[in-house]
Order: structure tokens, then sequence, then C-alpha cells
């Protein structure tokens, strides 16, 4: 154990001024219990832990997974997530290897898979009748290949979800796109940048170091067109540099406009792309360029200080001119580049630190120090990591705690995730099934429990939009939201309860009703024992008396529901029962 | 875990739906006698062109001698010019319609439609996305806002006093997410169908459905899963589905015409709708979007005969109804190379209803002259689309509570829509 943790344990128990390390592991077999402690009593009884961490942890339990869980001990395996790069995961690798589009570059994708409206554009114009019904059907041929892009990335999230071992690696990484969330309608191009986005900047930082991450995802291709960073550039009144990195004097649109006029009246070639016509049009858009904030906006605002952070407008401009020139090699698609020429070499000032003038790409880094180190930042990330596994209002010790990890540790997640799952907090009486799940997580835990098998097809990725959470498709920054009050209304419980029944009528691609292990024998057992069979499979052993009766009533002849007609019927009512919703 | 007020609220008047009472009786019970005087049995209906549609070939400026110049093979022919329906349709001697949208015209004779032109948003974004953003957020360049304005308007706006539930159909889109403009705290429904609003189990697994959510803790999910099913049974109990289209509308058999079909089933069936929402997309015309025929032609055959068909449907509660079309913006004034239009700004929007002053073209016409036209190549903007969101929130819906659809927006008063 590093000091650092054992600084940290040592504090957290400080803080709970209880006993530290009353870890109630069920029958473990002797296992020694790991050396980091809870830093309380745990409320919750041996089986509510085990179904708890899998709930949390996970996409939802597998049929053997509780065993596994309770043989290991809770805290041993909890261990054993937190490292998700000592849990090999073949068979998960192994399903995407048919996946065409998941580990190629976004230039790759361009051009494998071409946009048809650049095709078009190539073609010319004014097709004869011939030409044009020859284009008509190309397009449709390139958007069909075009579809691939999306589904592979679509159905993926839900493959990765349903075959990795590494599940803890996965809901931080779910986490995580949400928290830095990219919307891939936003244009074609963004089609081509969210694999790359999800396989090489989010998942490998998932459980690393924040600032790491945050540095990743800022020269991400996918965020630096989604946020738009890739066309902010220096504003015509501040300090320039030119490609070499040395300042130059600057020009204002005005005189701009003048040097085009005085080239077009001496009858001098214009710049590439301006002629006589256009000239005032091109002034324009000249004009129209410079500084975009959208960027900086939401790296103070959404992924770092929080909207009650402590900066301010001038905060929002000045993190915003100094990453400016962080943009793409060839835009739109292509990769990271610092540009000296459109980065604003001024002297700015951020949050009270002080940017010298007469730098460049050094600039942006410093911000995201800045960024990543600052207090509000720790607090912020600690608040929305206690609420995805605590509970909608997290207590404020335990994020205090959680905060103080942050920043203790300089950011570590993983470190930040064991303060927060090992709390007395987590296995507190009430966070049992204190949270509410998201459509994806529905679809997820039903797959899981089902043992069901991947499905590579855009069809159970459409199940998790009809649900209300389209992958990769929450239109502004802000992600999908966290809270029960968010998810639940009239029409979304209709939408879940539909999907059980779709589910027991197997017509979930890959998943079988009748999935989980000991379904088989079931088949024609009383129905007490079918319905025990499936509250294990499904809601991990526990439901209220009143479910229980209601699905055991039809073994009554006095009861007032008409019988169900077998198995898979049970198992849609228990995925659209009020428990199935919760985790 | 706190809960909404709603959940609370034990719906004694929508039980009574539950009981097979006339649609009638119900009109009267549950929602005529308390709704407030403004907002009695109004209806919105906002339609959204996604991707931006190209309003210099839909409201045809054929009277603006630079329109011809600026597009020489996509221009639609001024009326006299035309061959038989190859041309505009005029309606004042300098704008005419699109030939496509001649299902509306008997609305512009009748003084129903009311087009309004060089509308949209002041922000200088041409990205569909942060367009479509800026215009259901009702807040352009601010793109912190997470509820839509048609939301804010139902949160801030009681259809009933403190002590009644609203419908739970009150808000409806007919889209399969919900509805960036309808995003927000106040309950809306989104469906694709409304055969889609039920429990698909049988009676055997529906009945123990539903007794799982009315048994057990008093929290979000049971609250939700409550309201639901009520919700569930007063549509069946009201059942739509039974009214046929009337007056000899005739919708097209596109999702669009389906949709509109069934927004009509909604209002026929009195559910309390008060706010309805549909999109249609296909208006991103960069190539060969044609001219009097072609691929605009169709997209507006489509808009033209889908809304044609609901006027004629809906009747005399067109009396109640306003029809609000929109784009998040407009299209370049000049063709561009591949006989299409790339992004512009300002766009044009439709109102349609029964006490709309129609049989006028609302708006300044900026002219498209070459020093006319916004930064050298697109319509101008004259109208604040919030303008006309806030004139038909406040005039027709009844709103008050304006700052807070649109913060920080002052309308200056609105463009005489409505009469």
């Amino acid at each position: 154990m590093s000091q650092v943790r054992v600084l940290v344990t040592l504090l957290a128990c400080a803080v709970a001024a209880s006993s530290c390390g009353q870890s109630a592991t069920a029958s473990a077999g002797g296992n020694p219990r790991p050396s980091f402690a809870s830093s309380g009593p745990r409320e919750q009884t041996a089986d509510q832990q085990v179904s708890h961490v899998l709930s949390r942890l996970t996409f939802g339990a597998r049929p053997s997974d509780a065993d596994r869980v309770r043989s290991m001990g809770v805290d041993r395996w909890m261990e054993e997530q937190l490292h998700p790069e000592r849990i090999p995961d073949a068979a998960a690798d192994a399903f995407f290897g048919s996946y065409e589009t998941y580990h190629r570059s976004p230039d790759e994708l361009e051009q494998k898979y071409p946009r048809p409206q650049t095709v078009l554009n190539q073609l010319g114009k004014s097709p004869t009748a011939e030409q044009a019904k020859a284009d008509s059907a190309r397009l449709r041929e390139l958007q069909l290949a075009q579809r691939r892009l999306l589904t592979e990335l679509q159905s993926g999230r839900v493959a990765r979800a349903l075959l990795t071992d590494r599940q803890l690696n996965e809901v931080m990484t779910d986490f995580w796109l949400n928290h830095f969330s990219v919307y891939v309608q936003k244009a074609p191009v963004e089609h081509y940048l969210l694999a790359q986005y999800e396989n090489e900047v989010i998942r490998p930082n998932a459980l690393g170091q924040f600032r790491t991450l945050l540095g990743a995802v800022a020269k991400s291709p996918a965020m630096l067109f989604y946020l738009d960073n890739w066309e902010s550039q220096v504003d015509s009144n501040r300090l320039r540099l030119n490609a070499q990195g040395r300042p130059i004097p600057s020009v204002t649109p005005l005189q701009a406009q003048r040097a085009l006029e005085q080239r077009q009246r001496a009858g001098l070639p214009m710049p590439a792309g301006v002629n006589p016509q256009n000239v005032q049009q091109a002034v324009a858009a000249q004009r129209r360029r410079g500084l975009n904030e959208n960027y900086g906006r939401e790296l103070l605002e959404l992924h770092t200080l929080g909207v009650d952070g402590g900066y301010t407008q001038t905060d929002v401009i000045n993190a915003a001119r100094a990453l400016t020139g962080w943009t793409l090699l060839r835009p739109p698609v292509s990769a990271f580049a610092f540009k000296p020429q459109m980065h604003d070499a001024g002297e700015k000032v951020l949050l009270g630190h002080r940017l010298a003038a007469g730098r460049g790409m050094e600039d942006g880094e410093e911000v995201l120090d800045i960024v990543a180190r600052h207090p509000s930042t720790a607090h912020y990330i600690a608040f929305k990591l206690a609420r995805r596994f605590v509970a909608d209002t997290p207590s404020a010790a335990l994020v205090d705690r959680a905060a103080k990890t942050f920043t203790a540790t300089d950011g570590d997640i993983r470190e930040v995730v064991r303060t927060i799952i090992t709390s007395q907090e987590f296995f507190a009486r009430d966070a049992y099934r204190g949270k509410v799940k998201t459509p994806f997580e529905v679809v997820a835990s039903t797959l899981r429990a089902l043992n069901a098998q991947p499905d590579s097809t855009p069809r159970t990725a459409a199940l998790v939009a009809f649900l209300g959470q389209p992958i990769y498709g929450h239109q502004t920054p802000n992600g999908w939201p966290e809270t029960a009050d968010q998810w639940m209304n009239t029409g979304s419980i209709l939408n879940r309860i539909n999907f059980g029944i779709s589910v027991a009528a197997n017509r979930v691609p890959g998943a079988s009703a009748l999935g989980w292990n000991g379904a088989e024998a079931l088949k024609n057992a009383p129905l007490d024992q079918q319905v025990d069979g499936v509250v294990r499979a499904l809601l991990g052993g526990d439901v209220s008396v009143d479910t229980r009766a209601i699905l055991t009533s039809g073994a009554n002849p006095l009861a007032k529901f008409p019988p169900l007609k077998g198995l898979p019927q049970i198992v849609g009512l228990a995925i659209g029962s009020p428990e199935f919703q919760r985790r | 875990m706190t809960m909404p007020r709603r959940y609370f609220l034990k719906s004694g008047a929508l039980a009574l739906a539950t009981m097979g009472l006339s649609p009638s009786f119900l009109r009267r019970t549950v929602f005529g006698m308390e709704l407030p005087a403004a907002a009695k049995g109004k209806v919105l209906i906002c339609l959204f062109q996604r991707g931006a549609a190209d309003a210099l070939n839909v409201v045809v400026p054929f009277g603006d001698k630079s329109y011809y110049q600026l597009r020489p093979n996509i221009a639609i022919p001024e009326p006299l010019r035309g061959q038989g329906t190859a041309a505009a349709l005029d309606l004042d001697g300098f704008f005419g319609l699109h030939p496509s949208l001649a299902p509306l015209k008997p609305l512009w004779d009748r003084g129903m439609l009311a087009p309004i032109h060089a509308v949209g948003s002041p922000s200088s974004t041409r990205s569909h996305f942060d367009a479509q953003d800026y215009m259901e957020s009702g807040t352009p360049d601010r793109k912190a806002t997470n509820d839509g304005w048609l939301n804010r308007y139902l949160a801030t706006s009681g259809t009933c006093e403190a002590s009644c539930e609203p419908s739970p159909f009150r808000a409806v889109a007919m889209t399969q997410q919900t509805p960036r403009i309808l995003a927000g705290s106040a309950p809306t429904v989104a469906m694709n169908t409304l055969e889609e609003f039920s429990v698909r189990g049988g009676g055997d697994q529906t009945a123990r459905l539903e007794a799982l959510y009315r048994t057990g803790s008093a929290d979000v999910i049971h609250g939700a899963g409550k309201d639901m099913f009520e919700a569930v049974k007063m549509l069946k109990s009201a059942n739509p589905l039974q009214y046929q289209p009337q007056n000899g509308a005739e919708y097209p058999k596109t999702p669009f015409g389906n949709h509109l079909k069934q927004i009509a089933q909604l209002i026929k069936s009195n559910v309390g709708l008060e706010v309805a929402f549909a999109d249609i997309g296909g208006w991103d015309t960069h190539v060969n979007q044609g001219a009097a025929t072609g691929a605009l032609a169709q997209r507006l055959d489509d808009f033209a005969k889908s809304i044609a068909a609901l006027t004629a449907d809906l009747g005399d509660r067109m009396d109640d109804v306003v029809i609000l079309t929109m784009s998040e913006f407009g299209r370049m004034a000049r063709q561009n190379g591949n006989g299409g239009t790339d992004h512009g700004h300002a766009g044009a929007m439709f109102v349609i209803g029964g006490h709309v002053r129609g049989k006028q073209v609302y708006g300044t016409w900026p002219g498209l002259a070459p020093e006319q036209l916004y930064e050298g190549r697109d319509l101008a903007l004259t109208t604040d689309f919030r303008t006309v969101f806030a004139e038909i929130a406040g005039r027709h819906l009844g709103a008050s509570k304006m700052d807070a659809l649109f913060p920080g927006f002052s309308p200056h008063g609105g463009l005489g829509l409505l009469g």
C-alpha cells in the first residue's frame, strides 16, 4: 500500500470517528481482508453488500457473479475491479475483432467511408440525367457504408458493457464519456472521431490520473470539433505568432480589407479562395473568425471547476485565449496539432495565475494544470462520482473526503473511487437500491442477467435510444442526467415496462428470457419456485413482500389476477417491476 | 428522496377517465371547468423543418430582381412567366408560394395563413446543431440553457388552480425522444404512435404490473408508474383512434402525415392537449435541390399536403388552434456549384389558424441586393424568432411570464399576427 493511501485511509477513519475496518464480508472462507479498510460500520447485510457492489460497480450481475463475489469476499472483489489492467479481457476483445471501424484513425475512417456530400462535390456540377442517376446510386451506397460507423460505435458500447470483465472500468468509461459528453450528430465528421475518443482517450484513462485524462480530451479531435476549439483563433487586436512561433505585428480587419482592395485595384493575385466577386464576403468571414469561447467555457463549467466553481467571464475568455491554436492538423478530421499562427500570445490572467506574453502551446498546458489542481475541481469531480456511485444527493462529508483524496493524490481517479466505494455511506441502508438505472443500464443489466449474446446490429442500441438515451446522442455538452427525477416520467416507465414484455417475448436480439442458470429446470416447476428463481436471477434475490405476493398470486385459485402463462412472463414482470428500475 | 409535488396529488378528476365516461363529459368535468379563460381549449402545434429549409424558394420574393440573378438555375419562375404549375403562386404581387405549396393556398385565400419572412435567430451560427439548439431553447448564443422554451411555458403557466393535476397529455411530441423544445421540468409525453402508448402485455401481465406500481413505497418510480397507468387508461377511454379524418382530409402516408393525423386525433378526443410537436427532415438541400420540381419540391409536397389535411380535418376546431412552422435557418441567397444552396441566415415561418390575421406576408423585407445581404451572402434578419414565439405564447396560449420564457429578451410588441 502506498504511503498516500495509508494517509488517506487514516484521514477518512478520523473523520468518520467510528470503528474503522468493520467489513461485513460474507462467508469468505478465510480470505484475508484487504488492508485498505472501510471508513465505518456497514449497515447493509452481507447479501445486500454482494448485490449492492454488483449493481454499482458493474452493469448488472451475470448469473454466476454473486457466487463469485461471495466466495472472494466483497472487498477483495472490489480491489480486483479497481485494477482493470490485471483482469484479462479476452472474450470482450475477441468480439471486437469483427468491428471494421473500431481501431482505425479518423483519417483512415474518412478515406474508407467518405462523406456522401464530399464525394458529390468532387463529382462536379450539373450532371446529365444519366449521370445523376448513377450519382444517386453511388450516394445511397456511401450512405449505407457510413451507417456502419455509427452502428459499430453504438452497438460496441452495449456489447462491451455486456461482455467485459473489467466492469468497473467500463462503468467509469460510461461516467467520463458522459462527463466529457460529445454529440455524434453535431456534423457528419464527428462519426470518424468517436472510436478513437472512446478507445484511446477515455477508456484507458478511466481510472487513471485526472490531468492525463483532461489533457487527452483537450487534444482529441472529437472534443476539438464538438466544442469548436479547432477554429478558435487569436482576435485581430491581440499579439500573434508566425508559423515559427515568433511574435508578428497585428492586422485589423479594416487593414485587411484595405490591403485586399489595394491588391484588387493593382490587379495583383488575391489570396487563395478570394476573388474580386467575393472580397466583401472574404473580409466578413475573416472578421467573423477569431476567438471561440465554447470549449473554454465548458472546460471550466462542465469539465473541471463546475458552474459554481468560482470563475468569471474573464477567466472563460482567458482560458479560451490560452487554448487558441490547439486545433486539427487538417480540419475537420485528422489529428491534434498546435498552430502558432492561430495562437493568442498576449498576457492572460486565469484564476489568479499570470500567463506571460509570447508563449505558445505551453499556455494551454498550464491552463489544464491550473484547472485540474483547483480545489473546486477536486470537489466537483468528487461530488459527481459520489452521486454516480452512492446517492443522488451524497452527503457533504463523503464528498469532502473524496475531494481530499483527489487533492492528496493529485487527481488519482482510482483512489477517489476507492474512497467512495469503501465508505460507510456506500454501504448505508439508504444507499441500497437508492439509484434509478439509466436506460443504458436497464438494457445492459437485462442482457447480463440473461447471459445474452452480444448484438453487432443496430437493434439493441436502438432499444437504448427507444428508452430515451441514444448512445452518443446527447446534444448539449452537459451529458445525460444522473438523478432519478430526471429519468422517471409516464413515458419512460411505460417504455421500460414494454421493454420487459418484449424481453419475455424473446424479441430482444441475442437475449433469451430463459437464458439464466437454472431456468430450464424451472420451466414446469410450481409458480412460487419459478418466482424465486426469477427474483434470484434478475433482482438479486431480494423483493418486497408485496411484489412477491403479486408475482405468485396466480398460484392461489382465489387470486384476483388471471393466471400467468409460463416462466418468460415472470421474467418480463421482473424487468418491468419497480425494483428492477433501481440499482 | 424528494418527490415532485405532482406525485402527491391524488388525481380524483383524472380517475374519472378510467370509469368509461364519454370524452365530452371528460372535457367538461376534468378540464373544461377549471381552465383559466385565456388558455381554455387553445392548442399550439409546432412543426420543425429540420435541416434548414430554403426560405427563398418556399416563400418566393419574385418581386425582388436580385432573386433571379442569384439563382439562375433554381429560381421559381414568377407567376405570369411560368407554365401552369411550374411558377410561384402569387400572394401579394411581390411574394409567391412555391408551387408545391398549392394545398396551402386556400388557407391564404381564407385569411388563415400568415407567412413571416426574414425571420430567425440573431445568432450568426451556421451550424444545424447550434441553430436548432437555440431555436428550441429560445436563448440564441446561450448553450447553457438546459430546457426548451415550450417546456418553460408549461412549467410557468398552469392549466388550472394549484389543486388540480394537469392532463398527462398536455404536451405531446410525436417523436421518438423528447425534443429539446419540450425538455425540462414540466411533464411531457413523447411517442411515435398513439398505439405505442399502451402496455403491450396481455391482461395477466398488465394487471400485475399495475399492481406492482400501486403497492409499495410512494417514491418517484411508483409515482411515475401510477401516473402512467392512469394516462394509458385515459387514452384508452378517450380512444383517439376512433376519430377518422373528417371533411375529406387526406393525410399523405408519410411519417409526417401520420404524425399530424394523430395530433388531430388527440385534439378531437379532448384529452387536454395544449402543446403538440412534430418534425420533418430532409431540408438540407446542398445538392440538386431543383426548382418548381425536384428534391425541395418533394419535401414541400409532403409538408403542404399534411398541413392542409390537418386543417381540413380539424374544421371549426381551427378557431382554437395555431400551427407554427419553423426551421433553424435559411439558406444562402446565391445558388452553389451543385445546383443547391449552402447554409444561410434568416428564414421563413408560417402561422396558420382560425384567428390568425392571414392573407398578408409579415416582416420587413431586407432585400437581396449585394449590399443588403447578411455577410455578403445570406438573407438578412429583420424579425427575431422570439418576437413570434412570445406573441403566440402570450396572445394564443395566455402565457404571462415572458421573462421566464425568453430571459433577457424584450419583444417590443408583436407583429400583430393574431386577431
